[in-house]
């Protein structure tokens, strides 16, 4: 399977190293490392609370850790923000969805194409060739991402009207909008059904192969880790109790302890 | 070549057509009466462009802010004082420096919004309001002076062709509104649009592809300035004429612009339009039907009394019935008589 892949696994694209936040008094993330590597599906599991959403958070600069550094493409990141780590290249979907509800499913995802618009209001307002030329490239690659994604009978609906599977599917698309090369997807398969987790699985492979974007991904269900990612990183308690290849995590006993709650001493 | 429409639909055109028919065409040939022009239509398109503002910075963008009079009243006195000041100053080059002047405090006055949101940005930006009126007023060199506290703005000449009349002033207001409509849609519905509208909706995400929040709230903040500002300027020189800023930009007229937004519609352009008509005109026409049905029946103040009560209670109907206002009540019609196989 490795071998037929277009986009070879590389060197470490994204790395986290000791990384520690809290919460006043309440320890979410206690110093934690690992490393993505280039093109790969890395996949961050743990129970309820183990701090997979906080750790997403800390990546993209929405929380900001106390201690740790996160290093990309070598480099270590000074200050870390959504929008500073929006512009180095990393995407990323919500937890709880965060969609601009009030807008159609094509707008959201032409939100998502920001970074490729480079003309200003007056340009817009005036409707400069600069405007038009950008606006017509950016229309075009996200009807590509809605076709992509076989939700064209929808993209003229508003989004806070759509189902939660389809809302998640347009947040999917609005994060490949803006043709970053690390995606990350938090829980993007939760409350779906397995019909529609089948879905998504295909286009996050998909995504992963064909257009060799690296996805680093939070899930709950282990079957759907199992098949898909290249590497599992386990979290419990805001510590990393595991982190390899899936088939060493799933016959781990501190893995299988965590999941199936032994007792703490 | 480019299709010069490319991105508008055929409706949108249409639409377009029959709305400068009616007012270049219809209108100036149809109503011969001043009052007409100089009581209605005027100050109709004025609020109308200081609604457009409002409507740019809380239905779009999601800020809530309450100062437009303030805006208004800086525009306004920004006119005055180019127009005043320079000499053979061109009256739409000193509208346009108002309006950019109103765009600068727009910006000031914006900043609390990087910090407090919802009603609590709403009180913070009354700053404006209670600031740039004050200012105004206390500072003598921006009336030049007038010791009867009031202003009398210049008459307005451009290109030595007089637009002192209500006919002639009406058509200077109504082709700057279509200027500043057409350029507004084409903000609304490009990138600048779904950047205010991913603020709005949700900033976090908004901000996480890529869209800077301090550049597109203080972006919506001057754009609703630089509008009012205009507004203000055609508003005193076509309408008021004599001013004294505490009693033509009280905080009565900010209330009354955001109405306007909310009725109309927020997040549309023609919410704008249809906000600032209700608002501006449904008194007068309550106070006539009142006059002509009730004459003589019942005393003329109660009559007035029952004007507000219908028009408070109207207001609150439709609030609860169409909280998106006039412009999605209208979509709604509209796509009742439209053939079914259209609708999808």
């Amino acid at each position: 399977m490795v071998d037929k892949r277009k986009f070879k696994i590389g060197e470490p694209i994204l790395e986290v190293k000791n990384i520690s936040l809290t919460f006043g008094g309440v320890k979410a993330i206690t110093n934690i490392s690992f490393n993505v590597l280039e093109h790969e599906i890395r996949a961050i599991i743990g129970p309820n609370g183990a701090g997979k959403s906080s750790m997403l958070n800390c990546i993209n600069g929405i929380y900001k850790p106390q201690e740790g550094k996160v290093i990309f493409k070598g480099e270590e990141l000074k200050s870390i923000t959504p929008n500073i780590m929006a512009q180095k290249g990393i995407s990323r979907t919500f937890q709880n969805l965060a969609l601009f509800k009030r807008m159609s499913v094509l707008d959201n995802i032409l939100v998502g194409r920001k970074l490729h618009t480079k003309s200003s209001f007056l340009e817009v307002a005036l409707q400069l060739p600069r405007a038009t030329r950008e606006e017509k490239v950016n229309r075009a690659k996200s009807e590509e991402i809605v076709k992509f994604l076989e939700i064209e009978n929808i993209k003229n609906t508003e989004v806070g009207k759509l189902p939660y599977g389809l809302q998640k599917k347009v947040e999917l698309g609005r994060a490949l909008a803006t043709e970053a090369p690390i995606l990350l997807l938090d829980e993007p398969m939760a409350g779906m059904n397995v019909e529609e987790k089948r879905d998504m699985c295909r286009f996050v492979l998909k995504i992963n192969d064909e257009l060799g974007a690296t996805i680093v991904l939070i899930e709950h269900d282990m079957g759907v880790v199992m098949d898909i990612s290249d590497r599992v990183v386990v979290l419990d308690y805001g510590k990393v109790i595991g982190d390899d290849i899936p088939d060493i995590v799933r016959a781990d006993q501190k893995v299988i302890d965590a999941y199936l709650g032994v007792a703490h001493d | 070549m480019k299709p010069v429409f490319m991105r508008y639909t055929k409706n949108d055109i249409i639409n377009f057509i029959v709305l400068l028919v009616l007012g270049f065409l219809v209108i100036p040939n149809v109503i011969k009466s001043d009052y007409w022009y100089t009581s209605i239509l005027i100050p109709w398109l004025c609020l109308t462009i200081a609604a457009l503002g409002q409507n740019i910075v809380m239905g779009y963008t999601g800020q809530l802010s309450l100062g437009a009079a303030g805006f208004m009243c800086a525009g306004a006195y920004a006119c005055y004082n180019l127009m005043l000041r320079i000499q053979d100053m061109p009256f739409l080059g000193a509208l346009i420096l108002s309006g950019l002047i109103a765009a600068g405090l727009g910006i000031i006055f914006g900043l609390p919004s990087l910090r407090i949101r919802g009603i609590y940005l709403m009180v913070a930006t009354l700053a404006s309001q209670f600031f740039i009126v004050w200012v105004v007023d206390k500072f003598g060199w921006f009336k030049n002076y007038d010791l009867s506290g009031a202003t009398t703005f210049q008459k307005i000449d451009i290109n030595g062709i007089p637009f002192h009349s209500g006919y002639m002033m009406y058509l200077l207001v109504a082709a700057i509104v279509v200027v500043i409509t057409i350029l507004a849609i084409n903000m609304a519905r490009g990138s600048t649009g779904r950047n205010w509208m991913a603020v709005r909706d949700m900033d976090i995400a908004a901000e996480s592809m890529g869209v800077t929040l301090l550049k597109t709230k203080l972006q919506a903040f001057a754009i609703n300035a630089f509008l009012c500002g205009i507004a203000g300027a055609l508003y005193t020189y076509t309408y008021l004429k004599t001013v004294e800023p505490f009693a033509a930009f009280n905080i009565s007229l900010s209330f009354k612009i955001m109405f306007m937004a909310i009725i109309g519609g927020l997040g549309t352009i023609s919410g704008a339009f249809i906000g600032a008509a209700f608002i501006l005109l449904f008194p007068v026409v309550l106070n006539a039907v009142g006059n002509n049905l009730f004459h003589g029946m019942i005393d003329a103040t109660i009559i007035s009394s029952i004007e507000q009560i219908v028009f408070g209670g109207l207001i609150i109907t439709l609030m609860i019935f169409e909280p998106l206002g006039f412009a999605k009540l209208w979509e709604t019609i509209k796509s009742k008589f439209r053939p079914k196989s259209q609708t999808s």
